[in-house]
């Protein structure tokens, strides 16, 4: 059966970069086991230690999440789309429900009571006369719309345009989550912040754009990091949480506690050119049902460090912000049991089934999880150091800087990817990347000490992991910090990494 | 010329805007009506006076007649539809 795989960006680390490939397969097992013959590097990163597919990989056959079909025995046919898309994953074989809710019980999220509250001003009509005109937004959905609070957890690129476009419709009140300040580099994309807000609070920098927007929105800063003990109480005062955070132990903590209050959320995530919507509301599926476990870390590159196109956030944060619009107004099909993914530069657009997991540790009938404060989300995200581990040697970047400038005898690793390396080259070093270590180790001196570098030094740390798994066994020291944290102390002489 | 045979619940100008407020105004202030009250609307003649009277009655109002003041401006009267 000749058939299309399509993979997600943040997987094509382990296919050469090809991000669709025409085979000949009769069964899911059978296409995967043409691309790992074809990629060996890919069984590492699609397969756990026992051979199952890794937690954090979706498989969609056509639309169909593999789950609610025969799992990897799923048999294709000729012209079917087999389509790999990380970080929505779910148990294995576990039989799944179809999720069959389309929106919340009761159409919008705002009661009648909340709607009949608010009074539209005169002014108001004029601003707001472009909902008004609509039918299926119209007064009352526009008073809804009013109504609505909304707390946005993360104000980057994403949570900007969410924040911006629900201000503009007219929001009541908008949540502006972050603890993190506005960098240079954030400008590109995160539009809601000006030159003049660099080294500003993300939140600060976001309340007064908005307020410049349209004064009748009030603005509610949480700028203290979320947290297992505080995320219950920030999310309780709200009818919609919209998640455009960067990194999975957010995306947990947000979910968990947005259907432990039994509040929608709107979910969005990106990668260089690709993007992902979906809503998660009680009756459909959850974070957790999608991805019951994180990658292990390193594996996927996170946001920051891959890049994002400065053009998707306006098309993924627009998404989002119109399931937003239609959760308040209570009209439309909402995205519940569906999500959309976008490859916004090889124009792959694809609708997808999510598939409820009757055995989810937070939304299903017996959940292990009854609160946030339980549960360390750090460790869950693979963020702390296993005890029973062989701990990772670090260098300092002095003591590195030192060896260099005195010609020890020293080997130096590059793991970046080839983008992170062409935007600060590293002379001297060997560049591997993760995904080809365990290949490549030969080109180690095992009686010499190896120093492994990366941007952050999270993903040298999976490096010297990966390769003790493979048995090597010379010295491996990790940079400290990653080279953000060394470039000072080993270039002087050059200008801030970027 | 107002008619006085017509029971009026509320009346709106919306002789100093244009499209698409005359509408948006329009709508917002009969939907505020109970079914059956009647809003007075005081409107100019030319593009008001033709697309005004047909968009109430696209979202489910009647309208119950049109009086020419004379002036360039009209009054309409419009009776609110149900929900």
């Amino acid at each position: 059966m000749e058939i299309m795989v399509y993979i997600a960006a943040s997987l094509r680390s382990f296919t050469d970069r090809v991000p669709r490939i025409e085979l000949s397969a009769k069964s899911v097992r059978e296409a995967l086991d043409v691309l790992t013959d074809r990629y060996p590097e890919a069984v590492k990163g699609f397969f756990d230690e026992t051979g199952d597919l890794r937690h954090f990989i979706s498989i969609y056959v056509n639309d169909r999440d593999i789950r609610s079909l025969k799992g990897i025995a799923t048999k294709l046919s000729d012209g079917d789309e087999l389509w790999l898309i990380p970080a929505i994953a779910g148990g294995a074989q576990k039989e799944g429900e179809e999720a069959p809710a389309k929106k919340p019980a009761g159409g919008s999220v705002i009661s009648a009571e909340r709607m009949k509250a608010v009074t539209i001003e005169e002014k108001q009509i004029e601003r707001y006369s472009n909902h008004l005109q609509l039918k299926e937004i119209s007064i009352k959905g526009q008073k809804r719309i009013m109504a609505g609070k909304v707390l946005i957890a993360g104000l980057g690129a994403l949570g900007g345009v969410v924040a911006e476009r629900l201000a503009a419709a007219g929001v009541g009140t908008i949540g502006l989550a972050d603890f993190d300040e506005v960098k240079l580099p954030n400008l590109q994309t995160q539009t809601i912040h000006s030159t003049r807000d660099i080294d500003r609070p993300k939140a600060s920098a976001a309340r007064d754009r908005l307020k410049k927007l349209n004064p009748y929105v009030s603005s509610v800063l949480h700028q203290e990091k979320l947290t297992g003990d505080n995320i219950e109480e920030v999310v309780e005062a709200y009818d919609l949480v919209v998640d455009a955070t960067d990194n999975f132990v957010s995306r947990y903590l947000v979910n968990d506690a947005c259907v432990l209050h039994g509040i929608p959320e709107v979910f969005g995530a990106m990668y260089q050119f690709e993007g992902f919507v979906t809503v998660f509301a009680p009756g459909g599926p959850c974070y957790r049902c999608l991805y019951p476990a994180p990658p292990p870390v390193g594996i996927v590159p996170t946001c920051a460090a891959a890049g994002v196109m400065n053009a998707l956030p306006a098309i993924i944060g627009g998404l989002m912000a119109t399931e937003v619009l239609k959760l308040l107004s209570g009209s439309g099909e909402v995205l519940i049991g569906r999500a959309i993914t976008l490859d916004a530069w090889n124009l792959q657009y694809h609708a997808v089934q999510t598939v409820k997991d009757s055995g989810c540790a937070v939304c299903s009938v017996h959940p292990v999880i009854s609160t946030a404060m339980d549960i360390d989300y750090e460790d869950f995200c693979g963020l702390k150091e296993n005890p029973e581990e062989e701990p990772i040697a670090t260098i300092e970047p002095e003591e590195l800087a030192r060896r260099i400038a005195e010609e020890e005898p020293i080997t130096i690793i590059d793991v970046r990817e080839p983008h992170e390396r062409a935007i600060r080259k590293f002379p001297g070093t060997i560049a591997i990347p993760i995904g080809q270590l365990a290949r490549r180790q030969n080109e180690l001196d095992p009686d010499t000490d190896t120093v492994f570098v990366c941007r952050e030094g999270k993903r040298s740390i999976l490096a010297i992991r990966t390769l003790r798994e493979a048995g090597y066994e010379g010295p491996m020291f990790s940079l400290k910090g990653g080279l953000e944290a060394a470039a000072q102390i080993i270039f002087p002489n050059e200008g801030a990494w970027l | 010329m107002a008619d006085i045979n017509i029971e009026v619940t509320d009346t709106i100008d919306i002789t100093d805007v244009t499209c698409p407020i005359t509408f948006v105004k329009s709508k917002v202030a009969i939907e505020e009506l109970e079914e059956g009250e009647v809003l007075q609307i005081h409107l100019n003649s030319g593009e008001p006076l033709e697309n005004v009277p047909r968009s109430l009655a696209e979202e489910g109002h009647e309208v119950l007649k049109k009086v020419d003041n004379g002036d360039g401006t009209w009054e309409l009267y419009v009776k609110r539809g149900a929900d």
